[in-house]
């Protein structure tokens, strides 16, 4: 029992709170330490590899470059990314760890924030991936096929890519934190937009406007590396509605929530 | 030290802890008693600031919890110990924790092997855990961050025996050391063996507040004699009030040496004269778990505090 040591009643040392860049850690440990997160991310290097080769067999010549494997890659990480961004907040109530996580850190929004920065983190890791396979498809691609193979990469391709990644999985946690439930949070991150593009779809009136609150076509020129202003308000506009707006929200619905 | 003072938290219509005051002292162990469904978690999670009370405060060591800057180094809090990740591993949960709180893996070692979930054990997934090892993992949770406070809901739900046995020495050892220990209970055994210090709480009211000894000592005495007739008649000539219990014996208002000079002077034979222990909180216990709750326009339950010397002691200081 030597190993409780208690110093009465008020300790005289005063242990700093802990950073956001520690709490970042603890973050992003936990979103990687269970089967659910670790099971994601081996999916996401999959789908990866699974598009990469499905562009070898399938795609243009032309096509087949670095940036062309790289790209082709985002659209698996940018389905399966925000599923983890919403489990690594829906996962605290549905496994109840939320009492431990806010018993540890009262100041709810910095959990919020790591989290965030956790996601950030996250999306590093993976383009770092995609960037290697790439590398790697671009060098078997001349060998098995009349691939262009160029090395090209812009950093606007790289930059693009990011805030794609980041966007959506940001959107996942703002759905994560507005139904703190893992099954709601996910079947409605996949099918508000849909049922938005297929509701504004039935009036010719409505499908222009509309297009300035779709996600998905808003973020796609972002694969393009061709964003003019307009797609920069749309996409603006968009992530106001399907990002900003259920984040504010979700932690509002945190920060006063009761813990059990 | 943990300050309670008038908490109160509604639920609609429903005060499910109402103008709730008490404060538990280093050095002690406080017992959190009620029945299923008196308030006591929703307290505790008050003072953990889990639920916002709709009135009232609490402090932990003078400050707001949420005030207190890394509060896992001051505070043990176990308030469920199922409410843990099922797919992480017991060492795992703990050096999350311990990542956060910033203490090292060798203390995550350290603390494994004080609550017995050393070795394979701690390599096992929670779910796969009994309630037993799983307020183990918990009460290493709380003692993760070398606390000077502990608040634990239940601990012992789910451990066996041994286990009791156990973490009653830990709570001890923990208070003997100067800590301060809030631990609760639907069960008077439970907590009258290892806590000095009880607050009771019935329909979202404290109904008692005081020392071990005084409150489980308010039953008086209890006597027994191989000739009931004759003590309760020479009981009553010297004035001590006797009622009969159902076994035969009386339960008497009175101290041991009146009683025996009683019995001695008129040659009866005691077979058994001893304080009256828990009958009163006992009493007291089921008449709380069997009514309803206080009319809310009647008076508020009369509050047993009994004033211990110790307490006006520490107010001094
Ligand atoms: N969220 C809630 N909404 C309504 N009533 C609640 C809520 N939480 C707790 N209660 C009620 O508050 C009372 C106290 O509950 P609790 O603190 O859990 O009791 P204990 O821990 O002593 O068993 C119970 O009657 C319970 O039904
Ligand atoms: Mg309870």
């Amino acid at each position: 029992m030597s190993a409780v040591t208690v110093s009465g009643s008020v300790r005289t040392d005063r242990p700093a709170p802990p950073s956001l860049a520690r709490l970042a850690g603890v973050e992003l440990r936990k979103m990687t330490n269970t089967r659910a997160g670790m099971a994601l991310l081996v999916i996401v290097l999959l789908s990866e590899v699974g598009l990469m080769i499905g562009l070898m067999v399938a795609g243009d010549a032309e096509d087949l470059s670095l940036s062309g494997f790289f790209q082709i890659a985002q659209l698996g990480v940018g389905i399966l990314l925000p599923v983890l961004g919403i489990l690594a907040v829906t996962s605290e109530w549905s496994q109840r760890t939320a009492l431990t996580t806010f018993a540890l850190e009262p100041r709810r929004q910095m959990v919020v924030a790591a989290k965030t920065a956790a996601a950030a983190v996250l999306v590093a890791g993976v383009l770092v991936t995609c960037v290697s396979l790439a590398a790697l498809a671009n060098v078997v691609a001349p060998l098995v096929t009349d691939a262009s193979g160029s090395w090209s990469l812009g950093g606007n391709v790289l930059g693009f890519a990011a805030l794609f990644q980041l966007i959506n999985v940001l959107v996942g946690i703002a759905f994560g934190l507005v139904f703190l439930s893992s099954p709601l949070a996910i079947v409605l991150y996949f099918v508000l937009p849909t049922l938005w593009s297929i509701l504004t779809g039935l009036s010719s009136a409505l499908e222009g406007p509309a297009q300035w609150l779709d996600l998905a076509s808003t973020t796609e020129p972002l694969l393009e590396e061709a964003m003019n202003s307009k797609d920069w308000a749309q996409l603006g506009t968009s992530v106001a509605v399907w990002l900003a707006l259920p984040f504010a929200l979700g932690l509002a619905r945190v920060m006063r929530s009761e813990m059990k | 030290m943990i300050t309670v003072e008038h908490l109160t938290k509604r639920y609609g219509p429903v005060a499910a802890v109402n103008d709730v005051s008490f404060s538990c002292h280093p050095g002690t162990v406080t017992g959190f008693l009620g029945p299923n469904g008196a308030g006591k978690s929703t307290t505790m999670r008050m003072i953990c600031g889990l639920t916002r009370p709709s009135s009232g405060t609490a402090t932990v060591n003078g400050v707001a919890y949420r005030d207190l800057p890394n509060p896992g180094r001051h505070v043990g809090v176990l308030l469920d110990a199922s409410a843990q990740h099922a797919g992480r591993t017991g060492h795992e949960v703990l050096t999350v924790s311990g990542q956060l709180l910033g203490v090292g893996s060798a203390r995550v070692e350290e603390i494994l092997e004080q609550v017995g979930l050393s070795g394979a054990a701690s390599k096992r997934r929670v779910g796969n855990y009994s309630l037993g090892m799983r307020q183990r993992l918990g009460i290493a949770h709380a003692l993760l961050g070398d606390p000077s406070v502990l608040i634990l809901d239940e601990p012992a739900n789910g451990l066996d025996p041994e286990g009791i046995f156990w973490m009653r020495g830990l709570l001890r050892d923990f208070a003997d050391r100067g800590g301060t220990v809030m631990l609760s209970s639907h069960l008077l055994r439970e907590v009258e063996a290892v806590a000095d210090h009880m607050v009771v709480i019935g329909h979202g009211q404290i109904v008692a507040d005081g020392g071990k000894d005084e409150l489980l000592t308010q039953g008086g005495l209890v006597v027994r004699a191989l000739e009931p007739s004759a003590l309760e008649r020479v009981l009553a000539d010297a004035g001590v009030t006797a009622k009969a219990t159902r076994d035969g014996a009386f339960a008497v208002e009175s101290d041991a040496e009146t009683v025996g000079r009683v019995a001695a002077a008129a040659g009866i034979v005691l077979l058994e004269l001893r304080p009256a222990d828990s009958a009163g909180l006992e009493e007291m216990f089921l008449r709380l778990t069997s009514s309803g709750p206080p009319s809310s326009d009647g008076p508020p339950p009369e509050v047993t505090r009994p004033v211990q010397p110790s307490e006006l002691d520490r107010e001094a200081v």
